[in-house]
């Protein structure tokens, strides 16, 4: 089935975050992901997640069913309104770390994903884009 | 400038004239394959694609800037892959799926003659942005298959690796996986899951990598093996490895890779002893 | 008539022999983080401890927040006087983790419940 599933969650509290985790097990689910690519994609949705509720000023979260190399994937689109980050480079370097740290969640999030892109005007608020394979 | 909105309702309006002049270059062609396909869904799935294009057509840009990264392209790209699926499976080539995409081409070119000269209509250009489509969505269907196949390889040589790489349980508490033949990235991957998962089922505090029978290392290796010890330690087992080639140990030095959380010995003899001791065991000799 | 029975061990903890065992379970979230503190750090105190043990064998995941909840359980226990243990954690949460850049290296791990009493009783029994 080609034209998958579609999941949309607002983040704005730490409950939300949990709520993320489980859209994102689901998703992952739906598209028989091996227990360790789940484990590593919902973890990488956990950390964007969170730092969308706690430096983004909350926002949304939509993931979708799609294709990467061929296999079936899992892309997750975060938006926040917040004030944005400067230095994208600089914040995903695992030294970096803001009051509470984003630390290592940002580039740890990245690593664990197949496919990671981050755009952000400064002001204006963030997008991050995930994405995980199944296998 | 290509017409868009010709091609778009050449494709429906026009439309039973295209299905059947594609479907007859089809059959010349020999690419319809209803040898293996059944001829009335040869027709529906094909009447379908020709809709969807139109579709695409309507809403994108087609001349130069022609992209089908673009959004708008993905209705008739999910299309395809499933189409490519569905030929891949009864055993059609790569090259007569793409061929069955080109076939198109006739039938839009002959229907595009027709408004040759014809006012305000670019002939000349439409033709060429038609052909370009088709070009592309042919060369799509084609990669798809590629894809797949590649995702198959990978699936296969997953399944190869863990045939190769069982965990032997020593002695209680004590877990070995032998390592024989070059390690890459994919298999050094199974390997740590594996190891991992014996630490589990077998309870086993200590887990032995004899990777004498590996030649070499890369750094992608060295740095998996080194997930792998940290991950057992995380989980309450200790990872000893041992075999290490001097060759290897160079390497390591030179990349300037850390072993924190790994124990090495020589051989497996001075694993076995390491393990034995911390987990309180000792071999004793009989009495003479 | 209601019996009212003597207060037990804090919520979600347990007593086996001067050990405290606190099971993580999936349903934690960020906001009950603060509680699972409390009530482990009371717990310690209010008879003699000498080690807490923390089951994680139920988390699916183990992301950088509550690792760093893990490692400030352990360091809260210490200051307590009370050696910490993290048992139970799943292969591809520990593969994460590592993944993550966590290494949690001044926390101390046993594969199961089992082994974690083994230890901190052995040390124990060793003496100071």
């Amino acid at each position: 089935m080609d034209s998958g599933g579609k999941w949309f969650l607002a983040l704005q509290t730490p409950e939300d975050v949990t709520r993320a985790r489980a859209v994102a097990t689901r998703a992952m689910e739906s598209i028989g992901a091996s227990v360790l690519k789940k484990t590593r994609f919902v973890t990488a949705v956990s950390e964007i997640a969170r730092n969308t509720v706690q430096h983004g000023g909350g926002g949304t979260a939509e993931f979708m069913t799609d294709h990467l190399r061929g296999e079936r994937a899992i892309i997750a689109v975060f938006r926040d309104t917040g004030p944005g980050i400067e230095d994208i480079e600089r914040a995903l370097s695992d030294r970096y770390s803001t009051a509470g740290g984003m630390g290592l969640g940002l580039g740890g999030a990245k690593r664990l994903s197949d496919l990671f892109n981050i755009t952000s005007t400064p002001g204006d608020g963030c997008e991050v884009r995930l994405g995980s394979t199944a296998i | 400038m290509p017409n868009k909105e010709l091609l778009a309702e050449g494709l429906t309006d026009n439309h039973t004239g295209i299905l059947e002049g594609w479907i007859a270059a089809q059959s010349r062609e020999g690419v319809k394959r209803s040898d293996v396909l059944d001829e009335d869904e040869i027709r529906e799935r094909s009447k379908r694609l020709i809709a969807i294009l139109a579709d695409a057509i309507h809403s994108a840009d087609i001349d130069e800037s022609l992209d089908i990264e673009e959004s708008g392209w993905d209705p008739i790209k999910n299309f395809l892959r499933a189409e490519a699926e569905k030929r891949e499976d009864a055993g059609i080539s790569p090259t007569e799926a793409a061929g069955y995409i080109i076939a198109l081409k006739e039938p839009v070119f002959d229907y595009l003659r027709k408004y040759q000269d014809s006012e305000g209509v670019d002939t000349v250009n439409t033709l060429l942005a038609s052909s370009r489509i088709i070009d592309q969505l042919a060369i799509f269907t084609m990669e798809t298959y590629l894809e797949r196949r590649d995702a198959i390889i990978r699936r296969q040589q997953r399944e190869m690796t863990e045939l190769s790489t069982p965990v032997i349980q020593v002695w209680d508490r004590i877990v070995a996986l032998p390592l024989i033949g070059t390690l890459d990235s994919e298999r050094a991957q199974m390997v740590m899951e594996n190891l991992l998962e014996a630490i589990i089922t077998k309870e086993a505090e200590f887990a032995i990598l004899d990777i004498t029978g590996v030649p070499t290392v890369d750094t992608l290796v060295a740095q998996n093996l080194i997930k792998t010890a940290s991950a057992a330690r995380l989980m309450g087992a200790q990872c000893i490895i041992c075999g290490i080639k001097p060759k290897i140990a160079q390497i390591i030095v030179q990349l300037g890779i850390d072993l924190p959380d790994i124990i090495t010995r020589g051989d497996l003899q001075g694993a076995l002893v390491y393990a034995f001791d911390k987990a309180g065991l000792s071999l004793v000799a009989k009495a003479q | 008539m209601t019996t009212s029975y003597p207060s037990n061990s804090k919520v979600g903890t347990f007593r086996i022999r001067d050990c405290v065992l606190v099971t993580v379970n999936n349903e934690i979230d960020d906001s009950s983080v603060l509680e699972m503190e409390s009530n482990l750090t009371e717990e310690i105190v209010r008879l003699p401890t000498r080690g807490v043990v923390i089951d994680i064998s139920q988390l699916d995941i183990v992301d950088t927040f509550t690792g760093r909840m893990l490692g400030a359980l352990a360091k809260m226990s210490r200051i307590l006087d009370a050696r910490t243990v993290v048992v139970g954690m799943r292969p591809a949460v520990a593969i994460t983790l590592v993944e993550l850049g966590m290494n949690l290296n001044d926390l101390e791990t046993a594969l199961n419940v089992d082994h974690a009493m083994r230890r901190i009783e052995e040390a124990s029994a060793e003496g100071p």
